[in-house]
């Protein structure tokens, strides 16, 4: 009998709460995993990196000194900055990907038969592997036998050996790059052409507006959530760049094609032994790189929420 | 329409597009076709450097053949289904979830959380690598297909979250007060009411997973090393190590590796754009 009384007693108070209480619930496995794998983890690596740490004996405390071994690159030479250097190359020339994938967008935003299946397959690239596109580009590179020295010897040019070559490899891993990130762009800009407003292009074309001014004045300005999109998938991936330095030059010749992400790897999981710690603090450096473009995302977010 | 209906321009200018679409989808494509190309060549093509000719014979078969019952290439896509499904799985419904809980309810922390889960799926993986590497080592899950799932579970909600949220946001709100004035369960709520209308967001979500996750490699690098584990992105370096110089099988292989997502792309096409696109428009 008491359990029959008790019961309805504890369902109204879960009752009366339910609604504050619900939301906890719903978050606890999603909230639990995400904790555990990705937020820990990041404080864990700060921490980590005022270690001296080979992933299996004891760590050791000392202090800031990976950084400044970091700074004055007293472990390995012409590797930090030259990193730090090919992230920054990343950075702007992966932008190129907007442009351009507008300007395919623009081309391919026609009614003609058959338009469909040649916007899937020019976005084609963006869905095979990063691996895959590496080792594509690394075959079209080859000094040997590769497309490119083919088409660079119909005009009497080359060879070039362009991953071989520390004056043009990164610039040859950053194109290789562009090729699917561009095909995402122009998706992106794909749907938001189709949602400009028609009556806003058709008073431009009355006012005479030219293609030109018309694209500058009318429809960028529609595009605005395309662009922003656009622009924070390409800055993480220009960040996130390791698939493709991995598999075409694992950051040669002479580390020259190293980014900070590679680099980290290297240090941390080398065949010539672990050094977390000092991984650790370039991981560090990276994710404050990220760090600025990620509050600026989320502060354009913040504002967006705000407005509604 | 921007640019200008093709349709109402000079016929001139119409047949130049018309023939410009496939010479720029040829120049696109190059790099690939080049490899579908090498991928039906018999191996006498490449000691001949006959690279760019017409193969001398077709070996489309033996050198599918090869990769398919001559390597451990059949293990490793095998690998990357059993990663790749659970993990979908796995990250659609703890999204749905969260995404329930972040876009219906109002609570002071509600806005902290989600960005939280925005900022960590933009955090570079180099800062989780040494850490997660550590835990899946304890957890004795190191080199199992089993930790690589359960990492891949936690990252993908960040995004996965994001999604799934902004969706329900846009559903009708009114819909919720009524089942509430019902006096139905906010359980019910999330299961009979919310659920059934989440389906085309659920669609989308699994085909962007479903490619994230077969298409990754870094992970795959860091928490796996062998054939009984790895899947086919970091397998495939192997498969090339073993077949080194045999450029018509590490074609056929990349070919074979890049496959899966490709298929599941023009399968799911309008749920993969409407999922990659979200948020492209107002």
């Amino acid at each position: 009998m008491t359990a029959a009384v008790d019961a309805p007693e504890q369902e109204s108070w879960f009752h009366r709460n339910q609604q504050r209480i619900a939301p906890w619930l719903f978050l606890a496995p999603g909230l639990l995993f995400f904790m555990v794998y990705v937020i820990i983890p990041v404080f864990q690596s700060f921490n980590l990196s005022l270690y001296e740490w080979d992933g299996l004996g004891a760590a050791e405390y000392v202090g800031f000194r990976n950084y400044e071994n970091l700074y004055w690159e007293l472990y390995d030479r012409d590797a930090f900055y030259i990193s730090l250097k090919n992230n920054l190359i990343w950075l702007i020339l992966y932008l190129a990907a907007i442009p351009a994938g507008l300007f395919i967008a623009l081309f391919l935003n026609q009614t003609v038969w058959g338009i469909r299946l040649y916007k899937s397959l020019f976005f084609f690239p963006f869905v095979i592997s990063q691996v895959v596109v590496g080792l594509v580009f690394t075959w079209f590179y080859d000094p040997t036998f590769g497309l490119l020295n083919e088409f660079l010897g119909f005009f009497g040019l080359g060879p070039l050996n362009v991953l071989g070559d520390e004056r043009f490899v990164t610039y040859g891993i950053i194109f290789a790059g562009l090729w699917p990130q561009t095909a995402y762009c122009m998706i992106l800009y794909l749907t938001g052409l189709n949602a400009v407003d028609p009556e806003q292009i058709e008073a431009g074309r009355l006012d005479g507006a030219k293609s030109w001014r018309m694209l500058w004045h009318i429809i960028l300005p529609q595009l605005r959530p395309a662009t922003f999109i656009a622009f924070v998938v390409t800055i993480i991936g220009a960040l996130r760049s390791f698939d493709l330095i991995s598999i075409m030059t694992q950051g040669g010749p002479f580390g020259s094609s190293r980014v900070l992400a590679y680099y980290m790897f290297e240090v941390a999981l080398s065949e010539y032994g672990f050094r977390m710690g000092y991984g650790a603090a370039i991981a560090v450096i990276l994710f404050l790189i990220m760090l600025c473009f990620i509050a600026y995302f989320l502060w354009s977010m913040y504002r967006e929420e705000k407005g509604h | 329409m921007f640019p200008k209906p093709i349709e109402k321009q000079p016929r001139a200018a119409q047949i130049t597009y018309q023939a410009m679409l496939p010479l720029a989808l040829l120049l696109w494509l190059g790099p690939l076709l080049a490899v579908a190309l090498f991928s039906v060549k018999p191996a006498a093509d490449f000691t001949n450097a006959n690279y760019w000719g017409m193969p001398s014979s077709f070996e489309g078969a033996f050198n599918y053949g090869q990769v398919f019952f001559n390597s451990d290439m059949p293990r490793y896509l095998l690998n990357s289904f059993l990663i790749t499904v659970p993990t979908v799985i796995g990250a659609v419904a703890l999204s749905c979830m969260t995404g329930f809980a972040l876009g219906i309810y109002k609570f002071r922390s509600n806005i902290w959380i989600f960005f939280m889960f925005v900022a960590g799926n933009f955090v570079p993986f180099q800062i989780l690598m040494v850490p997660v590497r550590d835990l899946t080592l304890e957890l004795g899950l190191y080199n199992t297909k089993t930790g690589l799932v359960l990492f891949h579970i936690a990252f993908q909600t960040g995004f996965c979250t994001l999604f799934m949220r902004n969706f329900i946001r846009a559903l009708p709100f009114e819909l919720i007060e009524a089942a509430r004035v019902e006096g139905i369960s906010e359980w019910r709520i999330f299961w009979y009411v919310v659920l059934p209308l989440m389906k085309p967001a659920i669609a989308a979500l699994s085909v962007l997973i479903f490619t994230f996750i077969w298409n990754d490699y870094f992970w795959a690098v860091v928490l796996t090393q062998g054939a009984e584990s790895q899947p086919v992105t970091a397998g495939i370096t192997s498969f090339n190590a073993q077949f080194r110089a045999a450029y018509q099988l590490m074609s056929a292989g990349s070919i074979v590796a890049a496959l899966p997502p490709v298929a599941m792309f023009f399968l799911m096409q309008k749920h993969f754009i409407a999922g990659l696109t979200l948020g492209a428009v107002k």
